[in-house]
Formats: C-alpha cells, structure tokens, sequence
C-alpha cells in the first residue's frame, strides 16, 4: 500500500474529515481524507486503490473497534463522515465504472415503524464496507421494495423492525418480494427479530447487529 | 418558568408512595398517598392489527385484564393501574382504541364492583406526528385522531390521560448518535418545551372536559433512547446520563400546563420532576427488564408511587400468560415497598438505602438519582432565568456531582468515559441562555431539510 492510500486509510480510522475539522484532537492543521484522496487522484493513483485498499481498509478497522467495544459510535460515523468527503472525489469514477461498488444494499424500517436509528447504523457500516447504500427510510411497504428490486437489479435488501406488531410486516414484505424476485437475498433485523423468525418468514440472514451484517454481505461478494 | 423552588427540598423526604401532591383516581386509588401500586403495562404478541376485524385483538386485551386483575385479587392487592399504551393502529383509528379501553373498563368495573379492587386505565395514545418527516407539530392532521382517542377514550374509561410526546425528535435521533449535547439540548429545551406546551394545554383542556386526570407526558423517545443505546456501548455512559437530565425541564412543562401525575413510567426524570412539584410519579426498574436493559434496577424504585414494567407480550410462559406473571411481580415488589411504609419512615429510608446503594456506583445513570443528586440538581435547575438556563444548570450539577463521585470513589470510574466529561463540560457551558442565540448557534449545523422550525412557533 503506498503511503498516501494508507494515510487516506489512517484519516478515516480515526474520523479526519479535511484539514479544517478539529477532530482529532492530535490532527488538527493536518490534510484530512477530503485533501489527501485529491491529491492522491492528482498524483495518478488508482481511484479503485484508493477506495478499496485506503478507505474500505479504514472503515474495516473502524467497524472492527466498534465490535470490540473500544470505541463509541460518534467516533464512527465521525469515520463515515471522513468517508464521505474522500467519496466526493471518487464519485465520478463510479459513473465513468472504472470504479466499481461491491453491490447494492437497499434497506428501510418496515411498514408502520418509524424506528430508524440501527437502520441508519447498519447502513453507514455497510457503505464503508464498500456497497452502494439505498436508504427508502421508515415505514416502507411491500412495493417500495420490490420497485427498487426493479430499479437496481442483484440488489440485497436489508428489512428493520423495532415493534412485535411491526415486524409481522416482514413477512409479508419477504413474500413480495419472492414473488418478483425469487433469488434476492433479504437481510432482517431489529429488537424483536430472531434467526428462528428469519428462516420462519424465509428471509436469508439475521444478525444482532451491524458488523454481522457486514460480515454477511462480505461473504456475498467472496 | 413556573417553578423557582422545589416541592420537596429534604432528601429523606423524597420517598416512595408518598407524594406532597397526591392523585384520586375516580375510582379510589390515590396515588402518592401512603401507597405503592402495580402499574401493568402490556402489548400484544407478534400478530397483525386488521381495523376491519378488532375481535382477535379485543380478546387478548380483554385475556390479559382480567387474568391480571383475577390474580391481583388474589395476592390482596390494594389497587392496579392499567396502562393502555396504544399500538399506533389504535390511534390511528381511535375507534380501535376506543373501543378497547371501553372493554377493558367494563373488566375494571366489574373488579371494583364485585371484588372492591381499585382499577385504573392510564390511556397513553401515541404521537402519530412522527410519521410525517419533516413532522408538522402543530398543524398535523395527525394530531385529529390523538386527541379523538384521548377525548372519547376518557368518556369510556381512561382515568389518566398520558403520552410520550415526540417534539424534538427529529433532530434528537441525530444528535444522540453523533454525541451532539448541544443539538441535544437544543432538541429538549427549545424545540421540546415549545410543543410541550402546545399539547399539553390540548391535553389538560380534554381531561377537564371530560372530567378525569391529566397525567404526565415522558421523554422516554429521547432519555431512554440514550439509555438503550448506552446499554449497547454505543455511546457513554455518562452521556446518556446528562441526557437524562436534559429531558427534566421538556417533561416539566407538561405539569406547568397543568398535569396532575402520577408522571409517566419510562421517563427517569420523574424523579426530579416530584421534587420540583410535589406530583406523583411511576417508575420501571428490574422488573421491566422484559422490555429493556436498564442500569437502574433498584434504584429506580427510590421515590416511585407507581411501579411498572414497562411492556410485557401477551404471551405464555410456565407460570401462565406473561401479564399476569408480571402483576405478581409488581405486586410482590409493591408489597415489600408498602410494608416498610407501615413500618415507618425508618423502615421506607432503611429500604429505600438499599435500593439506592446496590446501583448508584456501578453507572452515572444510577448514580444522578440518588435522593441526594436528584435535589441537588433540582435545586440548579429551579434556579434558571428560562428553560434553556435551567438546563444547562441541572446538567453542569450532574457532571460536578459525577466528576466528585468518580473523585471520592462512591461511582465507578471507567477510563473509556474519561474524557466526556471534559467534552460535555465545555460543550454545554458554551451554550447561550438567549433562545434566539441558541437558536442562531446550532441552525448552521443541523440538516435543516429534518426540522420545521415554525411548527415550533420559531
């Protein structure tokens, strides 16, 4: 790994958006992700590097502190954010593919539950990883999902619930989209939701939580 | 504000089952005065609510009233409180949740008549503005059906009006993720109040009208969000815990505009707010671990009127279906409560020490509502000019207060929260008491596309 591309790795490991930003403490003055990914494009680097062996690389570590319990989440999605500005310089080499995404993941809360923050969580998490993130929002029915099925084929679709009453919803969310799509893989999560519930409904993963997920759609992409 | 000096100023006197202001219900219970009570609360299990047919879901409401009242008999109880917390179905049409607050007091009724059981529905509708992004907080349609429910749910039995009331929300979500106490406080104490008072004056107008009593609201979206994502290790510890005292001053108003208590179960800041007014109040501690984790087990039993669980599935377990297993455990606790109140003040502070000291170290959460934390940070929060004074206020006692626990070795001192107390210290001291400066301070930095600020009257 060049040293830029691991310096870009560091800035987002530890949530340095650009030189301005005063967080960390120990970086302030120093260029952020925002800077260092221009210069690196500048330079030549491989945009496809600087995503995968750069950024990628640091949300991993990060998302591996965050299971271990070392860190809290405002120092990730301060990451996510360090992200998100090297991102706007990649942005065009997506559109031109020499660039590419992991895959796509579209997730929403479910109909009739406006629980949004795991939902908001797994989907930062996830971006780092290196998908395409598709947020629909909170109490999305049935056809929202399969319209997006439609929209960005080979999608995964990730289904929250935070309610008992809510999370019946899936059910019929899943058989939806089975109807249109019988190969998508579907992703449950939330509170009340269990691996039993999730092979009950016939949806293909539940996990307790975000970095499971990510785990669960790396091995999509082995 | 209303209050400039507290109701109850002597730690010893802040206690359970006894309120300076206590609370009769129509059918005799009077809560706060001498008393502990169960206060159920319960949900369906994992079932879809069709509106056009109500029957399945009238059945297991009417299964779970009467299996819980029949064993409250049983076990001799002096009085139960229902707490009928809508499903958002039920308010959507309030015809739903007219109608089981009508079947479930008939059950009550029938109690009271034949066994001398005194039963009280509290009706907690939900605030369906939240469905709506950006919420429109006052001009809502949504806020039709609510006070449908609340009106028409009163006629039919609904003793204690109450709600979790979500004013703020849209920007507190974010700003507890991102560990933003200005946004947070921003979110409770300007954004909070201003739709506090708009509601609550709606609210308290219904329960006159009606003539029955206007409970207390809860900040349960926003202190136990925070407490819930702590659990987690999401975010610190000692954030939630300041957190926690933010929502004192937003869940106040409801009892400036005049509610009476008992206050809601799942805000802890019901604590402060019976030493700021004298107002009775219910509490959830380790017997509501069915619905969530919590740091505060024991002590949250400290001063309560009420005791709750929270929300329990009508579901069965070994002993039978899940709310009746948890009345016998309210009550058992209830019990133990009343019976150091019989034996008197000695025997409720011997308990009530108890309590407090098997969970005040182990968490900040714990430890801001010792008696004595919870006075004194009262006290700092009556003395503020305006809501936003009062706020910063209580929250700089709490972090001295936890600084000096951590010092002295009566809070535990976990080296991952260090440096939060710093960051909140600087944070919240660099907020102005000024609302329009407040305001003008954190505008720049909030996704603006998620708040309205004129259906907050700004």
């Amino acid at each position: 790994m060049s040293d830029i591309i691991e310096k870009i790795a560091y800035c987002i490991e530890f949530g340095k958006i650009n030189k301005s930003s005063p967080y960390p403490p120990n970086m302030r003055g120093e260029d952020g992700a925002d800077e260092l990914t221009k210069q690196a494009l500048d330079q030549g680097t491989d945009p496809d590097a600087i995503l995968n062996q750069g950024m990628v690389i640091g949300m991993n570590r990060v998302g591996k502190k965050f299971s271990e319990n070392k860190i809290f989440v405002p120092q990730m999605l301060m990451s996510a954010k360090a992200m998100s500005a090297g991102m706007e310089h990649i942005k065009p080499f997506f559109q031109s593919g020499s660039v590419k995404r992991k895959g796509v993941f579209v997730l929403g809360t479910v109909a009739g539950d406006l629980h949004d923050i795991g939902k908001n969580l797994v989907g930062m998490m996830i971006e780092g990883a290196g998908w395409e993130v598709i947020d629909l929002g909170v109490d999305v029915g049935a056809q929202k999902f399969v319209d997006s099925i439609k929209e960005h084929p080979g999608c995964v679709i990730g289904l929250s619930a935070l309610l008992t009453t809510t999370m019946v919803n899936m059910e019929s969310i899943v058989e939806e989209i089975r109807k249109v799509s019988a190969e998508t893989k579907i992703l449950v999560g939330g509170a009340p939701v269990s691996d039993d519930f999730c092979k009950k409904i016939g949806a293909d993963n539940y996990s307790s939580d975000p970095q499971g997920a990510v785990d669960y759609l790396n091995t999509l992409v082995a | 504000m209303k209050y400039n000096e507290l109701s109850i100023r002597n730690p010893e006197d802040l206690i359970f089952g006894t309120a300076p202001n206590p609370v009769i219900t129509g059918r005799g219970l009077e809560i706060g005065g001498g008393l502990v009570y169960p206060e159920l609360n319960f949900t369906l299990p994992a079932m879809k609510i069709d509106a056009e047919d109500i029957r399945p879901v009238v059945d297991h409401y009417k299964e779970i009233v009467q299996g819980a009242l029949e064993r409250a008999v049983d076990l001799y109880s002096n009085g139960v409180v229902l707490e009928f917390e809508t499903l958002i179905e039920m308010t959507q049409h309030p015809e739903i949740g007219i109608e089981l607050v009508k079947q479930m007091n008939a059950i009550c009724e029938n109690f009271y008549t034949n066994h001398g059981l005194k039963c009280e529905i509290r009706l907690t509708p939900n605030d369906l503005r939240e469905f709506e992004r950006p919420p429109l907080q006052r001009t809502s349609k949504l806020l039709e059906p609510m006070m449908e429910l609340f009106e028409r749910g009163a006629e039919e039995g609904g003793n204690l009006l109450s709600i979790e009331s979500t004013g703020g929300k849209e920007i507190s979500d974010d700003a507890l993720m991102m560990c933003d106490m200005k946004q947070f406080i921003f979110s409770q104490a300007v954004l909070g109040v201003r739709d506090m008072k708009m509601l609550w004056k709606k609210i308290v107008d219904i329960a006159n009208k009606t003539g029955v009593i206007p409970g207390g609201d809860t900040a349960c979206g926003f202190g136990n969000t925070a407490m819930v994502l702590a659990e987690k290790k999401y975010i610190p510890k000692t954030f939630a815990a300041i957190a926690r005292v933010v929502t004192v001053v937003r869940t106040l108003v409801a009892i400036e505009e005049g509610a009476k208590g008992p206050d809601k179960d799942c805000g802890y800041e019901g604590p402060f707010l019976k030493a700021i007014t004298g107002i009775p109040i219910s509490m959830e501690g380790k017997t509501a671990a069915c619905a969530h984790l919590s740091p505060v087990g024991n002590i949250a039993a400290a001063c309560t009127d009420l005791w709750s669980n929270e929300s329990v599935q009508n579901i069965k377990l070994l002993a039978g279906m899940a709310p009746t297993v948890y009345l016998e455990q309210l009550e058992y606790d209830a019990r133990l409560m009343n019976q150091a109140i019989k034996g008197g003040k000695a025997d409720v502070l011997q308990l009530q020490k108890l309590f407090v000291k098997s969970d005040a170290y182990y968490d900040p959460q714990a430890f801001v509502l010792t008696p004595e934390n919870v006075i004194r940070i009262s006290e700092e929060i009556v003395r503020g000019g305006n809501y936003i004074d009062a706020t910063k206020r209580g929250c700089l006692k709490a972090l001295e207060l936890i600084s000096n626990g951590i010092q002295n070795g009566s809070l535990m001192h976990d080296e991952k929260e260090d440096e939060w107390i710093n960051i909140l210290n600087e944070d919240i001291s660099s907020i102005p008491e000024k609302e329009s400066d407040f305001v003008e301070m954190v505008m720049p930095t909030m996704d603006t596309s998620k708040l309205i600020l004129s259906e907050y009257g700004l």
